[in-house]
């Protein structure tokens, strides 16, 4: 419980900023819709003179129009998943490398606790930080929903089950940043490490919809969890989300794994 | 009793060889030196004791028990010292104590005062402002805190002031006293004197040999100096004499034997001066890092 309590108290400058951030993101985007629904007409030409895959790259689908609001909405949310993904892979990144990092494992180590409850604490801790911002992103959608929308009646169903896609992505990425943050001999840069996994598999997803290719999309998180997709059907692409679901399964216990069998570097 | 059994300790980085076949036993009670220059094994040696790293073969016991399989338990009794000192830095230090402390079954409030008074350290600084000095001082006081049963001290004076050395083996004393088992590694010989019963030493990740150092001082090798005309003769050259160097005016060599043979060729010669002292720690083992 100590560490758990010490490493969310690390996490606590983090959990704001991002908590902040990401919402205040996603309200700020939502606010413009009004001013697009007006003028539907122009929007309507301006869309039809993109080729298809110019759109699927940025997430648009023709079934769900930018100018509605789902379709604004499915938009925004895409973009915000980039950010969400970059905070999970930096925890994951972050936290089982830290020590070595910052040469502090010596003190921890020595400690009598076992590494497993030592990583049972750091992941519950970052597993909290990222359920923090997960609902501050659900309950901010919900609200900037609720104020755009006008006279408009919507029926949130939908919105909630992708909304309920952030878990996973978030563990998704945050147990493939863990497992590398173990592979490997030393995370030099947490930051370089998260953004580029998560601008990196976003730009894998951009391709997997432009050129239509499975490999891409399976290989990509954001695919699994597509914002149009799940607004249109209502439910999971479970095809693609399974990838996920079992990257989580894989990721985190062969983490310990490697964390528990790692020999601790020191200067 | 044997507090720390190492049975034929080895550790390989890939093809590196951190250390080999390290075996020797450290009693309860006990001060045990580890020497050995820098890069020797003595930090792999003690980080498999804490499991920091693990062995490539062979084992360690503490208490008894496997220091791998039981580490959580093991470590509980153990208070560590790393070489190289490095805390959370935005921490208080005694947030940093406080935090290291609840590891602990034990209250430990009072020691923590107690040992930051003796080691004139202010609990109230953040660790990113002290000095190596200061944060070897943190490093103490949060290995000594839960009052330990054995004290692992990796080269624990680097960065003390000579006034801060003395405070903290006369601490480090107490704490025996009060019946701590000592690891104490160190690369300066002269302060493994002053402190310890035994001593170990390793060389390129082997341990060459295992000391007693009282009676290695006193018992065993005397150091001469001889001055006088003529004596580059080579008449000190007999058994027991070595690391014998000769000049027509002086003499120097460390003997270990029957003291009248030396005397008996003493008293045939002319001096202007004769020395005998007691050699020190590096004096004696110097012969084993040539």
């Amino acid at each position: 419980m100590n560490i758990y309590k010490f490493e969310l108290r690390n996490l606590k400058k983090s959990i704001m900023i991002w908590g902040l951030a990401v919402p205040f993101a996603l309200v700020g985007y939502m606010l413009f819709y009004p001013m697009m629904s007006g003028d539907t007409a122009a929007f309507e030409t301006l869309m039809a003179n993109f080729p298809e895959e110019f759109l699927a790259a940025f997430g648009m689908n023709p079934k769900l129009p930018i100018f509605s609001l789902f379709g604004y909405f499915s938009l925004t949310f895409g973009m915000i998943q980039i950010p969400i993904a970059i905070q999970a892979s930096n925890y994951g990144f972050h936290i089982l490398s830290v020590e070595e990092r910052e040469l502090t494992a010596d003190f921890l180590l020595s400690k009598p606790i076992s590494r497993r409850k030592i990583f049972i604490s750091k992941i519950m801790a970052a597993v909290t930080s990222l359920t923090i911002v997960n609902i501050l992103v659900w309950v901010s959608s919900i609200a900037v929903i609720m104020i755009v929308k006008g006279e408009e009646v919507v029926d949130l169903t939908n919105v909630n089950i992708l909304l309920s896609t952030t878990a996973l992505l978030q563990l998704t990425f945050f147990g493939i940043g863990m497992v590398i943050s173990v592979s490997i001999k030393k995370v030099s840069s947490v930051l370089t490490f998260s953004m580029a996994l998560g601008f990196g598999l976003y730009i894998v997803a951009s391709l997997g919809s432009i050129l239509s290719s499975g490999i891409f999309k399976i290989i990509s998180p954001f695919s699994h969890f597509n914002p149009g997709f799940i607004l249109i059907n209502g439910k999971y692409e479970w095809s693609l989300a399974i990838v996920s679901v079992i990257a989580i399964v894989v990721t985190i216990p062969l983490s310990y794994f490697l964390y528990n069998k790692r020999n601790i570097a020191s200067l | 009793m044997n507090v720390i059994e190492f049975n034929k300790l080895t550790k390989y980085y890939g093809d590196v060889k951190g250390c080999k076949d390290v075996d020797f036993n450290v009693k309860q009670g006990e001060i045990f030196g580890f020497i050995g220059p820098n890069g020797a094994g003595k930090s792999t040696t003690i980080r498999s004791m804490l499991s920091l790293i693990y062995p490539t073969s062979g084992s360690v016991t503490i208490f008894g028990k496997d220091a791998i399989e039981f580490g959580s338990e093991v470590r509980k009794e153990i208070g560590y010292l790393p070489s190289e000192v490095f805390y959370y830095d935005k921490m208080k230090v005694i947030d940093l104590l406080e935090y290291s402390a609840s590891f602990y079954d034990r209250d430990c409030t009072d020691r923590i005062k107690e040992l930051a008074e003796i080691m004139e350290l202010n609990l109230n600084r953040r660790i990113q402002d002290l000095s190596y000095g200061n944060k070897k001082k943190v490093g103490i006081v949060q290995g000594l805190l839960h009052s330990p049963k054995l004290l692992v001290l990796d080269e624990p004076t680097s960065g003390l002031d000579p006034l801060m050395q003395q405070k903290f083996f006369k601490l480090i004393a107490e704490e025996n006293k009060k019946g701590a088992t000592v690891l104490f590694s160190s690369h300066i010989l002269s302060e493994v004197q002053q402190l310890c019963d035994r001593v170990a030493i390793i060389k390129d990740g082997e341990i060459v040999s295992v000391e007693d150092v009282k009676a290695l001082q006193h018992d065993n090798y005397k150091k001469f100096t001889v001055r006088g005309t003529g004596l580059n003769n080579g008449r000190f050259n007999i058994d027991g004499v070595t690391q014998l160097v000769e000049r027509d005016d002086k003499v120097k060599f460390f003997y270990k034997g029957d003291i009248n043979k030396i005397i008996e060729i003493v008293s045939k010669l002319v001096l202007t001066d004769l020395v005998v002292e007691e050699p020190t720690l590096e004096e004696i083992f110097m012969h084993y890092y040539e």
